[in-house]
């Protein structure tokens, strides 16, 4: 389970003050998964920030079964040690989370398999591609099997096949959970084809405010395009915000 | 406590594995710590003023030098591929990570004044072989002191620009009392007089690691959340 | 009354303290016999010098309060009490080599007080360059608020070293008036001499925070 409530936040002062963050509170529960939608500069990545705990709300607050042991956040960058290889990263962040030495291996393995990297896992994170890099990132977030996944743009330098994959590997983890409940996701793209897949709520989010947060519905992709057309573009007269 | 110790074990282990692997940083420190002492032999007078009196200051004024290349590193490297925000969003304590970053510091400066000392006794012919054990004790009185609050500080300016300049020049105050302390006892050792005239400094030496180690583990929280 | 007017009349309130203590040192206060008229900056240089340590340690506790308050008055107020501190400490660092150069006859001594106000210089600097490089108000109050502390606490290590190194160290005699052994007439002027600091401290410090106040607003 995972709720915000009436987080706020913005940056700067001033005239220069930028509002990430108004007012936006949802809830949560297994197997449900939020897309938000927003374009450049509209606050997803600080929401996410906020959610993983990273940064402190001006106002509001985020509660999450499980606490922070339970999220996994895939954000912009890696997070990857460049000289470590994928598999040393691994088991680095799988200590952290406080993982028993013995399980490491298998679960590192594991997860490797799963993204397709099982030949790659002893090559050092500086010898791989964008791509690459990016689901050795998906599998460290991974390792420690969290039940909340925080993804912040994921399909960013996947081909077609690997955002196919990962598309599949994600309505998996969702439905599947640890506890058989499955897991809650919540995912942020400006891309309205990318993330209507595999969404259960939708949210369109501009200077910061969820100007649009509903359940999917019936609704297909070009339906949600148009209305995230309507609620983002027509007010601001444009694709960029802040 | 026993999980934040383990989970400061991991942090310092990563780092030490990936120090050794790229060397870079280890090798610089080791090579300037050489240049340092090699600098200093040109810059004295050996007729003028006996090698003996300068020894102390020259081997501290080398070890503290060389420690300061190396702390910049600490947490330089967490900020490739901001691998730091994900330490933050894990459940890793920030005394764990403090901790953790200060051992990997103090193995890094101890493997450096490993490398130093016996450079400095050829270079210099001090017989430090009678004293090694007291001298070897102080070594690791001073440098537990300012590497303590040196990781604190590498923290503290490791988004600012000039990172490394910034560091040395707000360190530059801390490593005052712990480098009069070191210098006073290593040249009383060098001197063969007995460890019992060095009490006085060898206290404060004490005093300021446990000041300052728990000093800079408790604040070291307010340098790294947002 | 705005708080720069308060600031600014403080000020010269102080400034006017000072003129009577010059007043006083000169006309009024005996010649002091071993060291001559070059004593006289002596009335300038330690309450200076007091004051300079002074404000480093409500540097660090208005560091303390931050951190567990977050009130922004607390850094304001910080970053005023460090600049009124490093002026404090250049007027030391001048003012004891001027004093030096007749009596001890070298502009600069390794003397307790001196070498420990240069540290405390250093540490100033130290602490404003760091509120340089921070862009953003919230970070830069912690960071300052956390290199405050740590300043506050390395006070006493200052004195401490520069104490046993003098002590254990066989040390020219040197002539140096120390506050409680003074004439009657001199530690009235002296004393005069140290309200007029605290007067100017205060007052420079509302000022500055006063500027500060209008900065952000
Ligand atoms: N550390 C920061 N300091 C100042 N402003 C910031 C900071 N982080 C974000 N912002 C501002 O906050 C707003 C929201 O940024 P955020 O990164 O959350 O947007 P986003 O929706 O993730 O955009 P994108 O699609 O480009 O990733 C932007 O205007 C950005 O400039
Ligand atoms: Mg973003």
């Amino acid at each position: 389970m995972l709720s915000a409530e009436g987080l706020r936040h913005t940056f700067g002062e001033g005239r220069g003050q930028v509002v990430a963050l108004d007012d936006v509170s949802f809830t949560l529960t297994s197997g449900q998964t939020l897309a938000i939608f927003g374009p450049n500069g509209a606050g997803k990545t600080t929401l996410l920030k906020v959610l993983a705990g990273l940064i402190r709300p001006q106002a509001g607050s985020v509660r999450i079964a499980g606490g922070r042991r339970a999220i996994g956040w895939i954000g912009h960058e890696t997070h990857l040690y460049e000289h470590l290889t994928v598999r040393e990263n691994l088991l680095f962040w799988a200590s952290l989370y406080g993982m028993p030495a013995p399980r490491r291996g298998p679960r590192a393995a594991e997860v490797l398999g799963r993204l397709g990297l099982g030949d790659r896992a002893d090559r050092p994170v500086w010898s791989l591609s964008r791509g690459l890099a990016q689901r050795a990132s998906i599998a460290k977030a991974l390792i420690h099997d969290p039940s909340v996944l925080l993804l912040d743009e994921p399909f960013t330098g996947l081909d077609l096949a690997a955002a196919a994959e990962l598309r599949v590997l994600l309505g998996e983890l969702r439905g599947r959970g640890a506890g058989g409940g499955g897991r809650v996701l919540v995912l942020a793209t400006h891309n309205v084809d990318e993330g209507v897949e595999l969404a259960t709520d939708v949210a369109f989010q501009r200077r910061g405010r969820f100007v649009h947060l509903a359940p999917l519905g019936g609704r297909g992709p070009s339906e949600i395009a148009e209305a995230y057309r309507r609620a983002v573009e027509q007010r601001t007269g444009g694709v960029t915000d802040g | 406590m026993g999980e934040v110790l383990a989970q400061a074990w991991a942090v310092a282990r990563k780092d030490l594995v990936l120090e050794f692997r790229t060397r870079t940083a280890l090798v610089s420190a080791v090579v300037f710590a050489a240049l340092v002492l090699t600098v200093f032999n040109f810059g004295r007078d050996p007729t003028a003023v006996p090698t003996i009196d300068l020894a102390p200051t020259i081997l501290w004024v080398t070890f503290t030098f060389a420690a300061m290349l190396a702390m910049n590193r600490a947490f330089q490297l967490e900020l490739e591929n901001q691998a730091l925000e994900g330490l933050l969003a894990s459940p890793l304590s920030r005394t764990g990570l403090y901790w953790g970053k200060l051992v990997a510091n103090l193995v890094f400066v101890a493997v450096v004044e490993a490398v130093g000392l016996p450079l400095f006794v050829l270079f210099f012919d001090v017989p430090v072989g009678r004293v090694l054990a007291p001298l070897v004790g102080v070594i690791a009185l001073a440098t537990l002191g300012f590497v303590a609050v040196g990781t604190l500080f590498s923290a503290l300016v490791m988004r600012t620009r000039f990172a490394e300049l910034l560091l040395v020049v707000i360190l530059l105050p801390f490593l005052v009392p712990p480098l009069i302390g070191a210098v006073q006892v290593t040249a009383r050792l060098f001197g063969g007089r007995p460890l019992s005239e060095s009490v006085g400094y060898l206290k404060l030496l004490a005093a300021y690691d446990i000041v300052f180690v728990s000093l800079a583990s408790f604040l070291f929280r307010f340098t790294v959340d947002e | 009354m705005s708080l720069a007017h308060k600031g600014r009349w403080i000020t010269m309130v102080g400034l006017v303290c000072l003129a009577g203590v010059y007043v006083r040192a000169l006309a009024f206060t005996p010649v002091e016999r071993l060291q001559g008229p070059a004593q006289k900056i002596f009335y300038l240089h330690v309450p200076a010098a007091l004051w300079t340590e002074a404000a480093m340690i409500l540097v660090g506790l208005a560091g303390i309060f931050y951190l567990f308050l977050k009130d922004p008055r607390l850094d304001r107020f910080a970053a005023a009490s460090a600049e009124v501190g490093t002026v404090f400490a250049i007027i030391v660092l001048t003012t004891g080599p001027i004093w030096g150069k007749p009596i001890w006859g070298t502009w600069w001594t390794w003397d307790a007080r001196l070498t420990s106000t240069l540290f405390l210089f250093f540490l100033y600097v130290g602490y404003l360059l760091v509120r340089g490089a921070v862009r953003d108000p919230g970070v830069r109050a912690r960071y300052a608020a956390v290199l405050g502390i740590c300043g506050l606490c390395l006070v006493p290590f200052i004195h401490l070293s520069v104490f046993l190194f003098r002590t254990l160290h066989p040390q020219p005699i040197i002539v140096k008036p120390s506050a409680p052994s003074l004439p009657g007439s001199m530690l009235a002027t002296w004393l005069f001499s140290l309200v007029a600091f605290s007067l100017l401290y205060v007052g420079f410090v509302t000022q500055r925070y006063a500027v500060g106040d209008t900065d952000h607003a």
